[in-house]
């Protein structure tokens, strides 16, 4: 008896414990910024997003993180297959650096790209020969944003790809298709969710990203100025509300992000 | 399909999982591979499948050489242990799939889904995904997700493996029903006999790697060709000194020769029934266990424990009785021979005088 009570009250403080954690580190802060983008009223939100240097920030930021993500879909879950279907020598190597990028300070990551896209570097010389910079502008943004978040969609496919059947393939090549229609039809799809919550936290990750951009970006507002470094930008000149009002809206459209991928996983999946 | 197999030879690193394995198997049959576990069947049959490519030795169907075509051109289905099948699709789309890598017109697919979903029982479950199926209706999907294409040959890994006693009953009948009504060349792998025995026209005896023996159950059971099958097949216990039986004293000429004797080649009773009394043994039950629809009874014979049944019928023995004991006949082996040695009093009980 005295045993189960024990029992009860630890499994109650546990989870009591665990919620007001996540009460305070997570909801009060959210909760904390969409009260702060309101203390002017909903019309000065409204003038605070309407200010075109504050939208067209967010509208680049998404921009630029949709193809980041784009760009880490393809190579991420290429680079997930290689590392776990392939045996070469430095492999074990290659998918220790695979965490690298969160390792790194962002900031060291943006002056790392200052450095390999600049105008004296190869790349940048050779961008140049062709005709565009990539450095201040939005190509560099994008490199940014792969790098820092180059491990999610890697990892998120990895386990997916280690824990399928043989089987299965074997299964379609006795059907009749071969390797490639076996990667499309069989293979792929098992990864598929993977991908998904792989590539949403790497978007939300690259919208949120400040470090690595801002050495990069050039912060031009209007062009390349992205919404991080905007809000950075309202703090430094005392405008709070202008600065919690993007924060919203990155938070909104990140929140929205989620409940989509969630929502299209869960139609899919039929449960 | 024709299918046969000549000094099939295949090694993982120095492990020998397969030797020269040979057999023919004519058109329609149904081809039980039993053996234990280990032995080597699942990787018989993926050469055969062209899943795995042998060391050495050639695979014909219809007398072509095959080891060079890959596994989508080899013409065969494939139901695997665990059914392999896909999780994503649903049980419609998962027959489907060997149809449309084919490239058949869709009202034909249509048709041959209704068909085989019809055939297998699966009929009102076409949009389940697998995992909202049953382990005996998932077996289903594999067998007819690998009929659907129409193989020449069926191969399965141990079919009925994953599922409980009482549905592999119904599933055995009805994987042979179904493979007669068909005429399609089948061999399935099993380490049950029971089931090899009830589903197969012939079997095939594997152990580490090599055919111990093939031909129908009945030949198998009654004329096993080596030790090994002799012990696998059917229940038995191998006594050492066989020779120290009555009416097995002749084994004795024969040094190094053991006995392998099953339950039901011996009879143990009161001696009133017995006819032939002289040819049996005296012996005390040590233990009587209810089988269902028989008694086993465990009976002490001077140094020797042998194990029969004894039916229902028949005045219930107790422990520690003194009873009378037959042995009608032995497998008898040694080294460099094996034989089936009847009991020589039973034969002519004359000589002997008690
Ligand atoms: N891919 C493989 N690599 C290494 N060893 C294997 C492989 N496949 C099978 N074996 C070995 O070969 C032997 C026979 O295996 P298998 O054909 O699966 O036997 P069975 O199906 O009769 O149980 C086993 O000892 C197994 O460990
Ligand atoms: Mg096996």
């Amino acid at each position: 008896m005295t045993n189960m009570l024990q029992n009860r009250w630890w499994s109650w403080g546990f989870r009591s414990a665990i919620l007001l954690y996540f009460i305070l580190l997570i909801v009060f802060p959210i909760i904390g910024i969409y009260g702060q983008s309101l203390t002017n009223g909903w019309a000065a939100l409204v003038d605070n997003l309407t200010e075109p240097i504050a939208w067209k920030s967010v509208l680049l930021t998404a921009k630029l993180a949709l193809f980041a993500t784009i760009i880490n879909i393809l190579i991420g879950t290429m680079a997930g297959w290689v590392l776990i279907r392939y045996r070469f020598p430095g492999r074990s190597l290659l998918n220790s650096m695979v965490d690298l990028p969160f390792a790194l300070p962002t900031a060291v990551v943006g002056l790392m790209m200052l450095l390999l896209l600049g105008p004296r570097s190869e790349v940048g010389h050779w961008a140049d020969s062709l005709g565009f910079t990539i450095l201040f502008h939005e190509p560099a943004i994008v490199v940014a944003m792969v790098f820092v978040t180059f491990p999610f969609v890697i990892r998120a496919v990895q386990p997916l790809l280690e824990e399928m059947d043989a089987s299965e393939e074997e299964a379609a090549y006795t059907l009749g298709a071969s390797r490639a229609k076996t990667f499309f039809r069989v293979i792929l799809p098992a990864m598929v969710p993977g991908i998904m919550s792989g590539a949403m936290l790497a978007f939300s990750r690259a919208l949120a990203e400040f470090g690595a951009v801002v050495l990069v970006a050039g912060n031009i507002p209007g062009r390349t100025l992205v919404a991080s470094v905007y809000i950075y930008g309202q703090i430094e000149s005392d405008n709070p509300a202008g600065a919690a009002a993007v924060s919203v809206l990155l938070l909104t459209f990140s929140f929205l992000v989620l409940w989509l991928v969630s929502y299209v996983q869960s139609r899919r999946t039929g449960r | 399909m024709h299918v046969e197999v000549r000094g099939l030879n295949k090694k993982f690193g120095d492990f020998q999982a397969v030797r020269d394995v040979e057999f023919a198997i004519g058109k329609g049959q149904l081809i039980g591979l039993l053996g234990p576990s280990g032995g080597g069947k699942t990787s018989i049959l993926r050469m055969l499948a062209g899943l795995e490519k042998p060391d050495s030795g050639d695979i014909l169907f219809h007398g072509r050489r095959v080891n060079d075509l890959p596994p989508q051109e080899r013409g065969i289905g494939f139901v695997f242990q665990n059914y392999a099948l896909f999780k994503h699709m649903t049980v419609a789309d998962n027959i489907a799939f060997g149809l449309q890598v084919k490239k058949w017109p869709k009202p034909k697919i249509k048709e041959r889904i209704a068909e085989l979903v019809e055939l297998t029982g699966l009929a009102g479950f076409e949009k389940r995904f697998p995992h909202q199926l049953s382990g005996g209706q998932r077996q289903r999907v594999a067998f007819a997700r690998a009929l659907a294409p129409e193989p020449q040959l069926l191969l399965l890994d141990e079919p009925f493996a994953a599922i409980d006693a009482k549905i592999r009953h119904e599933l055995r009948s009805w994987l042979r029903e179904m493979i007669d009504r068909l005429g399609i060349t089948s061999i399935f792998v099993t380490h049950d006999q029971d089931e090899a025995i009830e589903v197969a026209d012939e079997i095939m005896i594997i152990s580490k790697g090599k055919v111990e023996q093939k031909g129908t159950p009945w030949e198998i059971y009654k004329n096993p060709q080596t030790p090994f099958v002799a012990s696998f097949i059917g229940e038995s216990t191998v006594i050492e000194d066989i020779a120290s039986l009555k009416g097995f004293e002749a084994a004795a000429s024969w040094p190094g020769t053991k006995g392998l004797i099953r339950p039901e080649y011996i009879e143990v009773g009161k001696e009133n029934e017995f006819i032939l009394l002289s040819a049996t043994e005296a012996g005390r039950v040590s233990h009587v266990h209810f089988r269902g629809s028989e008694w086993l009874v465990e009976v002490q014979v001077g140094e020797i424990k042998l194990v029969t049944y004894r039916s229902l019928e028949k005045k219930v023995l107790q422990p520690g009785e003194e009873v009378r004991v037959l042995v009608h006949r032995a497998y008898l082996f040694n080294d460099n021979d094996n034989w089936v040695m009847e009991n020589k009093l039973k034969e002519d009980p004359l000589p002997v005088h008690i």
